[in-house]
């Protein structure tokens, strides 16, 4: 122990601080981790419990409209899980769940078809023309996201500008009804999160070598298979980590759907604020959010796993 | 230091074969970028079962020169062709090359195994001869039993062989490598360069060898072609190269040289007499060079070839006097920095023959510095 706190006559208050820190079990290095930690801990561990509690309380009116946990009024054992199992009861939960995840999966894919050729672009053009175009890519970020979407709102609408451009041109004889329906919806999201895909797309393509692309031709390897078996391969994380970015997100949108989708898009994000908000049953909506997570969550920790397992695995 | 080889004996020097068709023909090939010319005017013919080493320094393009060859640069103008068919408008997966990288450029997501068997997959060659021909050839690396590792669990040494079984295992026409043993320790190298000399003797490819170490373009080539600034400036075997340098440049880049400064006094066709300043004594050259009395040449003499005396020998031609400022032990020789009366230093290298020789020369000892009327090479540039 003496020997890891050598200054401490030549520092005396700092040392001091430390040797109280070490005696506490603390390395340096420890407490510098620990301020991320602490506020992840009490900005988001700390929320997340206290939803699984409201998940597992009734409503009630009172202030607030949950049951407590422990006491008298407390949920009886064997009604724990009523909103757990009324999530698949009742059609409208799965539902919801369902449209969103088809609405996360579609998007995440449309977002990558798009977003690679522009990633791979970006990456194979000059270093000066690369901040240009990765600077086009974040300035969207320097508005409001609601404004945003707004702004699509009345591109899509039927007085709106592509309905307009399209008339004047010809091509269609009536407005096109876009706004409210899923494809505005695609839009609005794909729109929003491409440069979530795009960018650490960008940052994996990049890095690559691109000796490893003339070593595939040396070996008589076309560009075209050169792309397919090394390319893609090697920026499968890029891939992995621009989808999850794009993915969770997207499952949880709440404003897309609501201002571009229409009255009809049932969205689990919706769910959740018309249970908050209008019906005002707090337990039901933690249990649509607890779900949520749990859906979320379990596929990612379990992919991470296992591909830290391959990594690791030497054959 | 030049490993003499079976190949460099005068009986196979096809180059020399006025008949022989050279294998790869480098015609007036320049390579522009921007304005930089990497490549300036470049002619070269190489044959078949040579193993041709571009010697130079960094930036001399010879490295621009290698990659046109693979087809990754076009030259700016100028031919290239490979068994007698023009490479211009051939794109290197066409080509019946192969190149191992500098910084090898094994795929990292593969395995050994697969990047081996990389290039026979693209070739169709069927399933069957691919496992064996890539076992044949991990087994000559010996690295057989690295096959299911990754290139990131390999050593630099390992990953280096597997980058040249990579390269090896098509059996092209011609065969590349870049610096293929810069990252190599000393004996690994050593090792490595006989057993690439051992390949070429029994698959009997063509190599080009891009270097920057003489001593490893000696050890390896049948030929060097030593580059300067984009240009050849001499092509030769590793002994012409050497002892016969035709420039101050390449006798100063392959090995040690001393140079001393001078004008012609004579120049009869059997010798040759050079007054210099700098050396401090007339130096008689048996041999003739085809230049005017008067004309300024430097004089080239090797170390090892030049011989220390503490009495003042009776020849007063190749004889110039000075102190001993230092001297460098290296175990098999020591190297002696002697500097001369006209102030001029030169480096002199004597083999340790005996153990503790009694009267050695040492520190700030008077001593003759000689050489033998054939060792100079007088050079005009």
């Amino acid at each position: 122990m003496a020997s890891d706190v050598p200054q401490q006559t030549s520092l005396p208050l700092g040392g001091q601080i430390r040797s109280i820190l070490i005696a506490l079990g603390f390395k340096p290095r420890t407490a510098v981790i620990l301020v991320p930690y602490l506020w992840l801990t009490i900005f988001f561990v700390v929320p997340c419990i206290i939803i699984l509690k409201i998940s597992f309380a009734q409503t009630v009116i009172a202030q607030p409209p949950y049951t407590p946990m422990f006491g008298p009024e407390s949920v009886p054992h064997d009604q724990l899980f009523d909103n757990f199992k009324r999530l698949f009861q009742d059609s409208l939960y799965y539902k919801a769940y369902l449209n969103s995840l088809n609405l996360a999966f579609f998007s995440t894919l449309i977002c990558l078809l798009i977003g690679y050729p522009m990633a791979y672009g970006i990456a194979r053009c000059s270093p000066s023309t690369r901040a240009l175009l990765l600077l086009a890519i974040i300035l969207p970020f320097w508005t409001s996201f609601l404004i945003r979407v707004y702004a699509w709102k009345s591109i899509l609408s039927k007085e709106g500008v592509v309905n307009d451009l399209l008339l004047g041109l010809g091509i269609i004889d009536e407005p096109l009804l876009i706004l409210y329906t899923p494809a505005a919806m695609y839009i609005g999201v794909v729109y929003t999160y491409l440069p979530f895909m795009i960018l650490p797309l960008y940052a994996n393509l990049e890095k690559m070598d691109l000796s490893l692309l003339e070593a595939a031709a040396d070996l008589g390897c076309r560009p075209l298979k050169a792309f397919c078996v090394i390319t893609i391969p090697l920026s499968l994380p890029g891939i992995i980590a621009g989808a999850l970015l794009v993915f969770i997100p997207a499952v949880g949108e709440y404003v897309i759907p609501e201002l571009l989708g229409g009255p009809n898009a049932l969205m689990i994000g919706k769910v959740v604020a018309d249970e908050f908000f209008q019906n005002r049953d707090w337990p039901m909506a933690s249990a649509v959010a607890v779900a949520i997570l749990i859906i979320l969550v379990i596929p990612i920790m379990a992919f991470q796993y296992f591909q830290g397992k391959a990594q690791e695995a030497p054959k | 230091m030049a490993a003499e080889r079976a190949k460099a004996e005068p009986s196979t020097q096809i180059w020399n074969d006025p008949n022989a068709q050279p294998y790869i023909r480098i015609e007036n090939v320049t390579k522009k970028f921007g304005d930089f010319v990497a490549v300036n005017n470049v002619s070269a013919n190489i044959y078949r079962g040579e193993l041709f080493a571009l010697l130079g320094g960094s930036g001399c393009g010879k490295t621009t020169l290698l990659r046109m060859l693979a087809g990754f640069e076009q030259p700016t103008s100028g031919k290239i062709y490979i068994d007698g068919v023009d490479m211009a408008d051939i794109p290197p997966y066409e080509r019946p090359t192969n190149m191992m990288f500098q910084s090898y450029a094994l795929f990292p997501h593969m395995t050994v195994e697969q990047n081996v068997a990389f290039g026979l997959n693209h070739d169709k060659t069927p399933p069957d001869q691919i496992k064996s021909r890539v076992d044949a050839i991990l087994d000559m690396v010996q690295m057989r039993q690295f096959a299911h590792r990754k290139p990131h669990q390999l050593s630099g040494g390992q990953r280096q062989r597997v980058a040249l079984a990579r390269s090896l295992v098509k059996e092209p026409k011609l065969l590349l490598l870049d610096e293929p043993l810069g990252a190599l320790d000393k004996k690994l190298r050593e090792a490595t360069q006989f057993e690439i000399m051992n390949i070429q003797d029994r698959l009997g490819i063509t190599f080009i060898v891009v270097t920057h170490d003489q001593e490893e373009a000696m050890t390896l080539s049948t030929r060097i072609g030593v580059m300067n600034n984009g240009q050849i400036v001499q092509v030769g075997t590793p002994k012409e190269i050497y002892e016969y340098p035709n420039t101050k440049f390449v006798a100063d880049f392959i090995g040690s040289v001393n140079l001393f400064e001078g004008n012609i006094v004579e120049d009869e066709p059997g010798h040759v007499l050079i007054e210099s300043t700098e050396a401090g004594c007339p130096i008689y050259i048996d041999h003739g060079i085809s230049a005017a009395p008067g004309a300024k040449v430097w004089v080239a003499v090797r170390p090892e070839k030049m011989k220390l005396d503490k009495t003042k020998p009776d020849d007063a031609n190749n004889c110039a006097g000075g102190v001993v400022k230092g001297i460098a032990y290296m175990g098999n020789m020591s190297v002696y920095l002697i500097k001369l009366d006209s102030g001029k230093e030169v480096k002199v290298t004597m083999s340790n023959q005996r153990r503790a020789a009694e009267h050695a020369i040492d520190w700030d000892d008077r001593v003759y510095v000689t050489w033998h009327a054939n060792s100079p090479v007088a050079l005009l540039s």
